[in-house]
């Protein structure tokens, strides 16, 4: 059994504050701001004024203009964002799963290149290209890798399949006939919980030939 | 008598067929719960503790409510009452937006006084740990002690023995989308819930119990999920708190846990501990076994599992003991109990068939009481190259070494009553099946579409299927326990034949020929005895008019069979230098009685078998003694596997029959024993604590040296 006294070098009250989710700020009554908690505060104190902006966003070929936060990410436009006239923008396919770039549920193409959509700050998406899951087919003719992953059923659950369908797009764009091992390197910043990984491998083969 | 026909006579059952939802799928349009955006909708969040135990003095929410955007804060847990566990919930907010939210969480006061706690089992039962449960003396249950046959008389019988501890430690499950729901009131009376759910019926009577309403003015709606393992049955403190909080504001509201929530409340699978003292005669029976075991399911929960398994031990005395923790508690997840008790019998079988001197396949045969796994030891030992592997363990030459294993498992999914459904068919031609089912990623929708098509000699793609709301009022069980298909099939088969029996005696006097002469196939009806009498499906449809034929199924239990063996192989290779464990294949044998969608069971065995691959080489809980908090409560340090982890895997559908069974569970069972065997036959050294990473390989073969 871990010792408090002991943890913060005081002999302070076992009376303390517990203060945020996330934040691991414990602090104690009578040693105001004694942190214990193992994560460090990174995030903007709550209630600060946090500066917001309209701006564009090219998305799937149509401009949007969006206000935005100085945090707001790509991925929260995408999924929660309005543009000024309302409207919800709505393009949920990309998914936030791990919220932090590890997991690749949130998979867009910016420029043409894989970017995870929970890291990268809406600002920065301004002038670019963005490509997200929805907007991969030509109207109802579906990318030759959507096809395959129906025909090789390479989703169940189906929460990862956006994040694996956009890379897997990227990955047949830079290279047409990949290996298994290519196609595993390329999609190895997307992480299933089902484990299609078999028939994924499967359906970009399968795309490959048609590319 | 009901039965699903001759294989020869199926033109789509037990066919590879892509799912229904996979177009929705791959383009983004399936809207998961996490997805459902509402008119006006807030956001919510949950406040939860970061100590693991600890009294509330006081909880202030003054400051969140004041913050701009948030329209309703409620506190979860009352003054003077204890926090128990880290995760738990104190305060819930929405506000309009998921930031605003997050700030809100931020500025609401706990004031702790916070209480010795113990979050590991070791901790937990050392002497004089703090007692963090009343009713557990030592903060272990009392012992569940079971005895068959005699124990003595069977270890004097015993030419050798093995004396091994076992261990599992805990799994989370991992659900991509994390446990959630949407909630939006119609009016005072009546609630909609889209809910990222297993079972949207449980869900629905639980809310309807819990905001004292009729059930049928609670709806909820599952329209695509995103894994639940075996988590996701109830509401949950989330589902009923995000209505509460939907009544206060007048607004819809979406709450989704966060990933670190989702490991530390959402359910694991408990970790496991046993100390097993094992005998087996000369001719290589296991005659005697004594197991005394433990492992914890969190702070108020169980930590059952299977000891001994599948394989035939007449004398065996076991004795358990569930272990408190300060600590979230487990639920089911994934054939509970099985993958841990596998991973220790096949362990423990290896280790006394070497001691016999004997092919651990062939004291397999002798101790394995399945003739279907006798059959599937066969087929699997062909496939993975049996043959191949070291007559002696870790004999193969150079820095990198390979070996083979095999394991076993067993599972029930027979299904059962309690679902209703109906296919309608309607004048138009289209048809529709509706059942208060949901499709949980197994695929049960394309399930339902096959079997209403084989029936009326359609397309599955021509079957419109309404599964995952409640709305209708045809209730289903949760989907959970490997029992979807073997309670839907059955009641979906008997509706469409009911159908197609009212549709016949409809067009039977034009065609002028009795009922039971009457065929459908190829989107035409016809007539055996006389071919020339046919009439297409849509013009017999159209003659329904307005009276479009709505009927009924009945579950049969002719329809489908319980219990299930499997059996897998698998192929690894060891780098002696790193300790870096890749398995090369896993052959899966698995019993799946009759496969409605080749294809789909197909998926549910590699996954099975990637998560059985995860548990035995990844997957490990890291609960931090010095500050009662979950170390790897994330993505990057809970480890999954991933595209380099994959294997080749061989899924083999061993379908020996014609009925349904379920197959969710039992593919994840075998591969731990497998894994771990190969592991063994590679180096030499065996592991006996899950998971099997590079350190203690790297340990295990300095020990062997040393």
């Amino acid at each position: 059994m871990p010792d408090k006294e002991k943890k913060t070098g005081t002999n302070i009250s076992r009376r303390s504050f517990l203060k945020g989710v996330g934040t691991g700020t414990v602090a104690a009554t009578v040693a105001p701001s004694v942190l214990i908690g193992s994560e460090k505060e990174t995030e903007a104190q709550a209630g600060d004024a946090v500066a917001s902006a309209t701006i564009q966003l090219n998305i799937n070929g149509k401009p949007y203009q969006v206000e935005v936060e100085a945090r707001t990410t790509l991925l929260t436009v995408l999924r929660d964002g309005m543009d000024t006239s309302g409207k919800n923008i709505d393009l949920t396919g990309a998914k936030l799963i791990c919220d932090r770039g590890e997991c690749g549920g949130c998979t867009v193409m910016v420029d043409g290149k894989t970017v995870y959509a929970c890291m990268m700050l809406a600002m920065d998406a301004q002038d670019t290209q963005i490509t997200t899951v929805e907007g991969l087919a030509d109207g109802d003719d579906l990318h030759p890798i959507q096809e395959a992953f129906i025909q090789h059923d390479a989703l169940m659950c189906g929460f990862c399949t956006p994040g694996f369908v956009v890379s897997s797009a990227a990955l047949l764009s830079e290279n047409t006939k990949p290996t298994l091992e290519e196609i595993k390197v390329g999609l190895s910043g997307n992480t299933c919980r089902c484990g299609t990984y078999p028939f994924i491998f499967d359906a970009v083969k399968s795309a490959s030939k048609k590319m | 008598m009901a039965s699903w026909g001759e294989a020869s006579e199926s033109r789509l059952i037990g066919k590879r067929i892509p799912r229904l939802s996979g177009r929705d799928k791959v383009t983004g349009k399936a809207k998961y719960t996490f997805d459902i955006n509402r008119p006006g909708m807030l956001y919510g969040r949950i406040l939860r503790s970061e100590v693991a135990h600890a009294n509330v003095v006081g909880v202030d929410l003054s400051e969140a409510e004041a913050l701009p955007g948030v329209k309703a804060v409620i506190q979860i847990v009352e003054v003077g009452n204890k926090i128990r566990y880290q995760g738990q919930e104190i305060a819930a907010v929405a506000a309009e937006t998921d930031d605003i939210a997050k700030d809100a969480i931020r500025l609401i006061r706990v004031d702790v006084e916070e209480l010795p706690y113990v979050v590991t089992e070791e901790d937990a039962m050392r002497e004089n740990a703090p007692q963090i449960r009343d009713d557990w003396a030592g903060n272990q249950s009392n012992p569940n002690v079971r005895e068959e046959g005699d124990i003595n008389a069977g270890f004097e019988q015993a030419a050798v023995e093995v004396e091994a501890t076992y261990h599992t430690p805990v799994q989370t499950h991992v659900c991509l989308e994390t446990h959630g729901n949407v909630a939006e009131w119609e009016d005072e009376q009546n609630l909609t819930v889209w809910a990222s759910t297993q079972g949207v019926f449980g869900v629905r009577d639980d809310l309807a119990g819990s905001f004292n309403l009729p059930v049928n003015q609670v709806r909820v709606i599952t329209e695509h999920m995103g894994g639940g393992f075996g988590s996701k049955f109830g509401p949950g403190v989330e589902g009923r708190r995000v209505a509460e909080l939907a009544r206060i504001t007048g607004r819809p509201v979406k709450l989704m846990l966060t990933r670190k929530a989702e490991h530390l409340v959402a359910g694991n699978r408990p970790s496991m501990t046993q100390h097993v003292r094992a005998g087996a005669t000369s001719d290589g029976r296991i005659i005697a076994y004594d197991m005394k075991g433990h492992g914890t399911g969190g702070i108020s929960s169980g930590a059952g599992f299977q000891a001994p398994y599948v394989y035939h031990v007449p004398n065996r005395r076991t004795e358990r003991v569930n272990v408190a923790v300060n600590v979230g508690n487990q639920r089911a997840m994934r054939a509970p109990g099985h993958p841990q008790g596998a991973f220790a019998m096949d362990s423990l079988m290896d280790e006394l068939a070497e001691k016999l001197g004997m092919n651990p396949l062939e004291f397999r045969r002798i101790n394995d009481p399945s003739e279907v796994r006798q059959a599937q030891y066969t087929l699997g030992a062909q496939e993975i190259g049996w043959h191949r592997r070291n007559s002696v363990p870790g004999a193969g030459k150079g820095v990198k070494k390979r070996g083979i294993g095999v394991g076993s498992g067993q599972w029930g999914g027979g299904g059962g009553r309690g679902t209703q459904a109906r296919v309608t068919i309607n004048a138009d031609g289209t048809v529709e099946a509706v059942t208060g089912t949901q499709d949980i990623g197994t695929g049960i929708r394309t399930a339902i579409a096959i079997i209403v098509a084989e029936e009326f000699g359609l397309a599955p793609t021509d079957i419109t299927v309404k599964v995952g709301d409640s709305g209708p009022g045809l209730r289903s069980g949760g989907s959970g326990g490997s029992q979807t298909t073997p309670s839907v099939a059955p009641v979906i088969k008997t509706a469409a034949a009911a159908a197609k029996q009212k549709l016949f005696e409809r067009i039977a006097p034009q065609l002028n020929a009795p009922v039971g002469d009457m065929r459908v196939g190829n989107r035409t009806i016809y007539v055996v005895s006389d071919r020339t009498k046919t009439i297409k499906w849509e013009l017999a449809t159209g003659q329904l008019g307005m009276e479009s034929i709505s009927e009924g199924g009945e579950w049969d239990e002719e329809l489908r069979q319980d219990r299930v063996a499997g059996t897998q192989f698998a192929e690894v290779e060891v780098d002696t230098e790193t300790g870096a464990i890749s398995v090369i294949k896993i052959v899966a044998v698995q019993d799946c009685g009759l496969a409605i969608n080749r294809l789909t069971t197909e998926s549910q065995i590699n996954g099975g078998v990637i998560m059985g691959l995860g548990q035995a080489l990844l997957e490990e809980r890291f609960m931090d003694a010095q500050t009662g908090r979950m170390l790897n409560a994330n993505l990057e340090d809970y480890k999954v596997p991933g595209t380099f982890e994959i294997p080749e895997i061989k899924s083999i559908v061993f379908d020996t029959h014609r009925k349904v069974t379920g197959v969710g569970e039992p593919p994840c069972i075998p591969t731990l024993g497998a894994i771990a065997n190969a592991v063994y036959n590679a180096i030499g050294v065996r592991i006996r604590s899950l998971p099997i990473t590079p350190d203690k390989v790297l340990d295990a073969l300095a020990a062997e040296k040393a």
